[in-house]
């Protein structure tokens, strides 16, 4: 069972990536508050978060050298993990009278729809400038070199929709942040941001808004590749 | 489905009702039809993604391909409710690993669809699943890939269907289904 200790412990790609020693590593796992791991939240010792990690193929040097890329298509390809990673985001929100899931573009278009309908919810695609027909707004966000920007149908949503959003993987937060600030624009309160994988905030500050972030998964290792 | 009014399942109605129709976009000209406003009636969604399932459940279809990026929206439900793998169908570059591409036209120029090798084996049973089907191209693509791999394309299964563009000529012979014609 991996824990966060662990993933300081072994080599971790995205550390590896920035030239970091495995003190800095460490520190900045310390720091970061924001994320909240399945296994430490009422599922320690669910042997589906296994399966689903198994599941995730990791592809070195992806789209770029020194990315250790973690695939979700292969999580796909295995209808029972596929189900896993829903049922649990299910099980956990179907009480907290979410009215919305928004979905980023494009892989949480594939996550965010089976949750919205197992639990009576809309669903909001949050897609690349144009993209979207009708009144949008948008909102920039920073990548490693330049800016991007995520847009959202302004008349999707209504004030204080309480909103769920998703993606399969977090590393720095910006796409999630920049995600919460649309809905907030909009009047929607986000209660929660939702993820498959998660990657340990090297820079050490929380970039969700004060948002709480849930994820099912750590990154797998390639040594671990099972496929 | 894609039968005579007088087969037309109730709940079509409803789920056409919700489809929102933008003139001019993204060019002068195109009659956009946004099935995003059927995402947003819960009702709507689950009964276009039930109205699919109902009619799949049982043909043994091990492998439900989707093309980007609104058949992720629509594929990934059926795929789960029917017990198959998900396969995404990407533009070009988003799929990492190694991929087989197939080329298609478009109104100026050319695109690729992607496809992971490895995902889709021979003897698999496939349903191709897009929101709408226009001049049929992307699903001939999308036919090609399947088939150079040796997997059985069963049906083609989109939410709206443009027939004044003829795309059903364009599916190699394989049926489609639709639930929603827009003259």
């Amino acid at each position: 069972m991996i824990t966060i200790r662990a993933i300081i412990n072994t080599a971790n790609p995205f550390s590896l990536l920035l030239g970091h020693t495995q003190t800095q590593t460490q520190a900045h796992a310390r720091v970061s508050e924001c994320e909240m791991f399945a296994v430490e939240n009422g599922l320690q010792g669910d042997p589906r978060l296994k399966a689903i990690s198994d599941a995730i193929r990791v592809i070195p040097h992806f789209p770029k050298t020194g990315i250790m890329f973690q695939d979700i298509t292969t999580l796909l390809l295995d209808p029972v993990a596929f189900k896993h990673v829903v049922d649990i985001f299910v099980d956990r929100y179907k009480h907290m009278n979410i009215s919305l899931v928004a979905g980023v573009e494009a892989r949480g278009f594939i996550f965010g729809p089976p949750i919205a309908l197992a639990i009576g919810a809309k669903f909001i695609p949050l897609r690349k400038p144009g993209k979207l027909p009708g009144k949008v707004i948008s909102e920039e966000y920073e990548l490693e070199y330049g800016r991007d920007r995520l847009e959202m149908s302004v008349e999707a949503v209504k004030a204080d929709e309480r909103a769920l959003v998703i993606d399969d993987l977090v590393a720095t937060g910006g796409t999630l942040s920049a995600s919460i600030s649309l809905l907030e624009r909009a009047g929607a309160e986000v209660v929660e941001c939702a993820c498959v994988v998660g990657l340990p905030k090297f820079k050490g500050q929380c970039k969700l808004k004060g948002k709480p972030l849930y994820v099912l998964v750590e990154p797998s290792q390639f040594d671990d590749l099972t496929l | 489905m894609s039968g005579n009014k007088e087969e037309e399942d109730p709940r079509i109605h409803g789920i056409k009702t919700k489809i929102r129709v933008v003139p001019d976009f993204p060019k002068k000209g195109i009659m956009f039809q946004d099935i995003t406003t059927v995402l947003l009636d819960p009702k709507a969604f689950k009964d276009t993604i039930d109205l699919f399932v109902e009619r799949y459940r049982d043909k043994n279809i091990s492998v439900v391909a989707g093309i980007e990026a609104r058949g992720f929206l629509f594929g990934p439900p059926i795929a789960l409710a029917i017990g198959a793998k998900f396969v995404p169908l990407r533009k070009p570059k988003k799929l990492p690993g190694e991929t087989i591409f197939e080329e298609y036209e478009l109104e100026y120029g050319n695109d690729r669809l992607e496809m992971h090798i490895g995902a889709v084996e021979a003897g698999d049973r496939a349903l191709v699943v897009d929101d709408l089907i226009a001049t049929g191209g992307t699903l001939c693509a999308a036919i090609n890939l399947l088939e150079r791999v040796g997997a059985e394309v069963v049906e083609c299964a989109c939410v709206i269907e443009l027939p004044e563009l003829q795309g059903r000529q364009r599916l190699k012979g394989k049926p489609l289904c639709m639930l929603v014609e827009y003259r």
